[in-house]
Formats: structure tokens, C-alpha cells, sequence
């Protein structure tokens, strides 16, 4: 529990930088930056979740505890999108038994 | 364990939590987490009424081949209220929101849980999630199955899929609050000398289960109002019409559902290590294992949910993945029932109607998880995914282990909930009579799924009926033995003989104070000295 007071300054800094990234998101929509397009939509709201959990939701002031149960959160989504991908990047891989045993193979 | 609380200089005074108020608002407003378990207990016992009349129509229909009871769509719904009342409104929260939230506290020597507040309003949060169900069913029910499964869910259905998906979406943050409320109480409010490692391993369960529900009840929370999203917006998630994926559906329900199952089920390990314990006399051999595979489960129980989807469009790559994943998972449960018998051996076993519940377990839970080995095997899976023996596979986990275990729990915690003894005699019999009752319903549904019955079909070729036949007599003898316990439980409060504040001669804190416990659990706070379990050592007062 942080029981010190953060100065509003804070708060404020936080929600305006949230507002100008939130600008330059809708920017960029209007530039084609080819594959990077996804890539860059995805930091900058990356980078705004991470603000608002750090400061709005004082996790930056709170024990390590409570970071490591936020940390977890994360690591429990990557792990479902790590196998949501795994699924569907091979779904066109076909199983071929062969001298070995099997194998798995792209078709080409 | 040893404690600074003498128990015998509470009792006499009368004054306990169920005397501390009186009236309907000292009901719903209280924040005393025995209450607040109590009012679960009301209301989850309701719950599983109503989702046993619906295994009741389901078992009558299938007494023959013809379907002659209900039409093919109000069978879909009976199945599909069947499930979603008996594992949203009954087994999720049994265990968890009525002995986790009466136990919990006394057994770490605290006076509440760390949100008093947050806990009532988890059961006003559930209540209101089930009065959605109640509406379901007014407003003519609904056929996805409790799976939801796209596209029955969303672009074929003509059912009360919206008000279903509102109703389980809130209930779910019932049980995050709850998940949250106990892990920062493990956490931050144990008694002094009480080290992570000498916590009653119930509380290594009731951690892993709420760690659980943090980190899955979200996801599935999502996938539902992604679904809502869909219908009610026509945003492409799940329809390929709309460049969505159908078996991203499977995988987001599944990623919660499969951890899900064991949010039903380690509470039931955690009530297992106590009886145990208990009966037998003796510390958990392996007490460390057992506390730490209950998170290596929580843990390995998130990495296993693609396979449920074998036969999905999900790819065979994935499918062996999930399958080795899923061979792994088995080995912290098979952990602790190996340490569980070892834990009986040698021990000063009595056979009390509790641990003869924990011996029903041990059986049923060890014959539904080797056939959960079977169905993770990718190839057999293939021949019976989607048959009874699925059906099978998945009651004898959680009708023979979970329930087992939530009436263990009943029976063993009821003498200190409401100060009373139930009559023995009559509790052993309806658990003799469940045992038997279980088995017959189920077993044969192993056998006809094997040769080929699918689920969720109401009509089948007449060679099959013989084992619904036996199904729908074991489903009777069940029935009967759940309504025994009704029965004799109220009885008991009224007649039963009182009950002293340790009637098992048991070991924990919760034995120390008197039963019922007052308000506050304790008067001064207890200090800790033993390890859980130190049955070598006499329980106060008390030669063993
Ligand atoms: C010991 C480890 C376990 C293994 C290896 C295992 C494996 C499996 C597999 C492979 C399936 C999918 C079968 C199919 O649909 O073709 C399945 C289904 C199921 N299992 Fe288990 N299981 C285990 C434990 C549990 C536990 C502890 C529970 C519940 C408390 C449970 C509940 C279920 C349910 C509800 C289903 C069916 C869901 C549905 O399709 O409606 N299982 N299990
Ligand atoms: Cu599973």
C-alpha cells in the first residue's frame, strides 16, 4: 500500500501524454508503413497500457508483490497467444509417416 | 496446533456468529465471512436442485431409444442448463465460496477475509448473475451446450444466447473477487510462527485455485462478450463470413475452461488433505509435494486446453503438443494421491462418514483422471472425442472427485459450522449409497461411449439401452442418496446432538475455537508453534 501521496502533476503529465499518443495513432492511420503498420499501432498502445497500469493504477508505487502478480497476467497471455500462433501458423502442415517414424511437412 | 486461545473459556456465553443478529438484514448485510458463507452455501445448494431436475429429465429421456419424453431441441437445453447451472453455479463456487470463505480466515488465525466488503459483494455480484440463468430459463432457455461453442452460439442460434452470456460473464467476477479476496488474505494476514510451510494444505489449494481464477476467469469473461460482440454488432471474431475464426472461440473458452476444471477440483485435494490428515493421524507424508503440486497444476493446467479440440480444425502439430502437455499435467495429481496413500500407510485410520467420502475420492478421481490420459492420448481421442465416454470420463472427475469432496467437507465442517452432530449412522449409509449410486450411473457410460454413443444426442440404436437403462437406475439410487444428507443435516440443527469445538480430535486452528465460532474467530490472536498436521503431538487437553 503506498500511503504517499503522488503530486497531480503526475496524474496530469500521464493523461496528457495518453492524449497525444492517442493523436498520433490516429496520424499514423493515415501512413502506410507497409509491415511496420501493425508493429507500431501495437507499441504505442502497449506503451499507453503500460502507463495507466504504472501510474493511474499506482502499480509503480506499490510493493513487489503486487508487480509480480501484474508480471503474471502477462506472461499467462503470452503463453495463449504463444499457442493460439502455434496453432494457427501450422495449420497447413501435414503429417507424413515415413522410414523414421513421421514427420511433419510444410507443403510447399 | 498450539495456540494462546484457551477454547473451553468461550463456549457457555452462547454468543456465536449465527446468534450475533437476527432478521433478514443481518443476513444481507453482513460482512462476517461465515455468513457470507452461509448465504452460499443457501444459495449454491439451490443451484444444484435445479441442475439435478435437469439431469433428471435428461436420464428419463434416454431410458429408451425412441425420443419420446422431449423434442430434440428441448433436450439440447435441458443438457445445456444442465451443465451450465452444475459447473457456473454449483461447482465453481462450492467449494471455494463456502468452506474457502468460512475456513480460510480461522484456519491462518485471522479475524476475516483481507475485503470483508468485496466478499459480500462477490455473492451479490453471483446472485445477480444466477437471476440472469433464471431468466434464461424463463425466456425458453438455451442449446449451445455450456460450451458455447461458435457458430451454435452465434450466427445458428435462436436461443437466449445474449441473457446466458450476461448472466456467466458476471458471475465470473464473483469469482475473481473471491480468488482476490483470498490470495492477499494468504498472503498478508496469516498469524504469527504460521509459515507458508506449516499452512494446512487446504490453503496451498485454496491458493492455487485462486490464482486460477485470476488469471482464467477473464479470458473466458472476454470470449463471452466477444461472442455478444458478434451478435449483437456483427463484428467478424468467430463467423469466416465475417473473416473471423470459429476455432479461435474453442481456444479463448478453453484456455479458461480447462483451468477451469481445476478450479473445481483442487479444492476438493486441498478437503482431501485435511480428512486425510485427520483420520488417519497422521502428517501428509510429502507435505511439500503435495503443497507445490497444487500450484505445479494451476500452472500446467493452463498449457493443456488444445485438447478438447483435437478433432477441431486445430492443427496436428498443435494437437501433439497439447497432447505431451496433457500427459504432464497428470503427474502432480498423481503426486498426491500417490502421497495421499502413502499417508494411510501405517497410519490410525477410522472410518467416519468424512473419510469415507475422501475414500470415494481417491477411487473415482483416480479412475477419471487415468481416462483422462486415454482421451489426451491425440490418436485414441480421435474414436471416442464426443462420445459418452467423455461424458464419463469428465463425472467420475467431478461428480466422483469434486462432490466427493465437497460432501467430505460437508460432513467434516458442519459439527464446527452450526455447532451441531448429524447421525452418523445414517450419514455412512447415504454415502455407501452415493458410492454406489455414482458408479452405476456412470460406469456404464463409459462403455457405451466406447462403442460408439455420441453425447448430446437424445435419440440412439436400441443396442445401446441397455447401459442407459443401468445409467438412469444409478442416476435413481443417486438422487436418493443426495437427498438423504438434506434431510438428516436440517434435522441435525434442530436435534442433532451439540457439538464440542473439536469432535474429531483434529489438528488445526479451526479445532481450537468454539463451534460455531463468535464473530471474530478468535479474541486474541493466535500464535503458531507446529508444523499442520503434528498429530504425534496431543491435541490439548486431549490424550489421542
Ligand atoms: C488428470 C488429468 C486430466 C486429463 C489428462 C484430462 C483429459 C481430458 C481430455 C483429453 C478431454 C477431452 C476429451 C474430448 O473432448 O475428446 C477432457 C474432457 C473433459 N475433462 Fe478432463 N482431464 C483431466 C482432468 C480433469 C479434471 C480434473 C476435470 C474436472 C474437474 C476434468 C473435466 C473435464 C471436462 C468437463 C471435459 C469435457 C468438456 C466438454 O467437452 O464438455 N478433467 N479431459
Ligand atoms: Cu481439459
Amino acid at each position: 500500500m503506498s500511503e504517499h501521496s503522488i503530486p497531480a502533476r503526475i496524474y496530469y503529465l500521464v493523461f496528457a501524454t495518453l492524449l497525444l499518443l492517442t493523436l498520433i495513432t490516429v496520424e499514423v492511420a493515415f501512413y502506410d508503413l507497409g509491415i511496420l503498420t501493425f508493429g507500431v499501432a501495437l507499441g504505442i498502445a502497449c506503451f499507453k497500457a503500460a502507463l495507466v497500469i504504472l501510474y493511474f493504477m499506482h502499480v509503480r508505487y506499490s510493493s513487489g508483490l503486487t508487480g509480480i502478480f501484474v508480471a503474471a497476467g502477462f506472461v499467462f497471455l503470452a503463453i495463449m497467444l504463444t499457442f493460439f500462433l502455434l496453432d494457427a501458423s501450422s495449420r497447413d502442415w501435414q503429417y507424413q509417416p515415413d522410414s523414421s517414424g513421421f514427420s511433419m511437412v510444410r507443403p510447399s | 496446533m498450539s495456540t494462546t486461545v484457551e477454547a473451553s473459556h468461550h463456549s457457555g456465553t452462547g454468543e456465536n456468529y449465527l446468534t450475533a443478529g437476527y432478521g433478514l438484514k443481518s443476513w444481507l448485510m453482513t460482512t462476517d465471512h461465515k455468513r457470507i458463507a452461509i448465504l452460499y452455501l443457501l444459495s449454491i445448494s439451490l443451484f444444484f436442485v435445479i441442475g439435478g431436475l435437469f439431469a433428471v429429465l435428461i436420464r428419463i429421456e434416454l431410458l429408451t431409444p425412441a425420443g419420446d419424453l422431449v423434442s430434440a431441441d428441448s433436450y439440447n437445453k435441458l443438457f445445456t442448463l444442465h451443465g451450465l447451472v452444475m459447473i457456473f453455479f454449483f461447482l465453481v463456487p462450492s467449494i471455494p465460496a463456502v468452506f474457502g470463505n468460512f475456513l480460510i480466515p480461522i484456519m491462518i488465525g485471522a479475524r476475516d477475509l483481507a475485503f470483508p466488503k468485496v466478499n459480500l459483494a462477490s455473492w451479490y455480484v453471483f446472485t445477480i448473475g444466477g437471476l440472469f440463468t433464471f431468466a434464461v430459463v424463463l425466456a425458453g432457455g438455451v442449446d449451445t451446450g455450456w460450451t458455447f461453442y461458435t457458430p451454435y452460439s452465434s450466427t445458428y442460434s435462436k436461443t437466449a444466447v445474449g441473457l446466458t452470456a450476461i448472466g456467466v460473464f458476471i458471475t465470473g467476477f464473483s469469482s475473481i473477487l473471491t480468488g482476490l479476496n483470498f490470495v492477499v488474505t494468504i498472503h498478508k494476514m496469516r498469524a504469527p510462527g504460521l509459515t507458508w510451510f506449516r499452512l494446512p494444505l487446504f490453503i496451498w489449494a485454496h491458493y492455487a485455485t485462486s490464482l486460477i481464477m485470476l488469471l482464467g476467469t477473464p479470458v473466458v469473461a472476454i470470449s463471452i462478450l466477444l461472442v455478444f460482440l458478434e451478435r449483437v454488432f456483427g463484428i467478424g471474431i468467430f463467423d469466416p463470413a465475417l473473416g473471423g475464426d470459429p476455432v479461435l472461440f474453442q481456444h479463448l473458452f478453453w484456455f479458461y475452461s480447462h483451468p477451469a476444471v481445476y478450479i473445481m477440483i483442487l479444492p476438493s485435494m486441498g478437503v482431501m488433505s485435511e480428512l486425510i490428515a485427520c483420520f488417519c493421524r497422521k502428517r501428509i507424508f510429502g507435505y511439500s509435494f503435495v503443497a507445490f503440486s497444487s500450484l505445479a497444476i494451476a500452472v500446467l493446467g493452463f498449457l493443456v486446453w488444445g485438447h478438447h479440440m483435437f478433432t477441431s480444425s486445430q492443427s496436428i502439430y498443435a494437437g501433439m503438443v497439447f497432447s505431451i502437455l496433457t500427459m504432464m499435467v497428470a503427474i502432480p495429481s498423481a503426486v498426491k494421491v500417490f502421497n495421499w496413500a502413502a499417508t494411510m500407510y501405517g497410519g490410525s485410520i477410522s472410518y467416519e462418514t468424512p473419510m469415507m467420502y475422501a475414500f470415494g475420492f481417491l477411487g473415482l478421481f483416480t479412475i477419471g483422471g487415468l481416462t483422462g490420459l486415454f482421451l489426451g492420448a491425440l490418436g485414441l481421442d480421435v474414436h471416442v472425442h464426443d462420445t459418452y465416454f467423455v461424458v464419463a470420463h469428465f463425472h467420475y472427475i467431478m461428480v466422483g472427485g469434486a462432490i466427493m469432496g465437497y460432501l467430505g467437507a460437508l460432513h467434516f465442517w458442519w459439527p464446527k459450522m452450526f455447532g451441531r452432530l448429524y447421525p452418523e449412522a445414517w450419514a455412512k449409509l447415504s454415502s455407501i449409497v452415493i458410492f454406489i449410486g455414482f458408479n452405476l450411473t456412470f460406469f456404464p457410460q463409459f462403455l457405451v461411449g466406447y462403442l460408439g454413443m455420441p453425447r448430446r444426442y437424445h435419440v440412439y440404436p436400441d443396442e445401446f439401452q441397455i447401459f442407459h437403462v443401468l445409467s438412469t437406475a444409478g442416476a435413481s439410487i443417486l438422487a436418493i442418496g443426495y437427498a438423504f444428507p438434506v434431510v438428516y443435516l436440517i434435522w441435525s440443527l434442530v436435534r442433532g446432538e451439540k457439538a464440542g469445538p473439536n469432535p474429531w480430535n483434529a489438528k488445526g486452528l479451526e479445532w481450537t475455537v468454539p463451534s460455531p465460532p463468535t464473530t471474530f474467530n478468535f479474541d486474541e490472536t493466535p500464535v503458531v508453534t507446529e508444523e499442520a498436521y503434528d498429530y504425534s503431538r496431543p491435541v490439548e487437553g486431549k490424550v489421542v
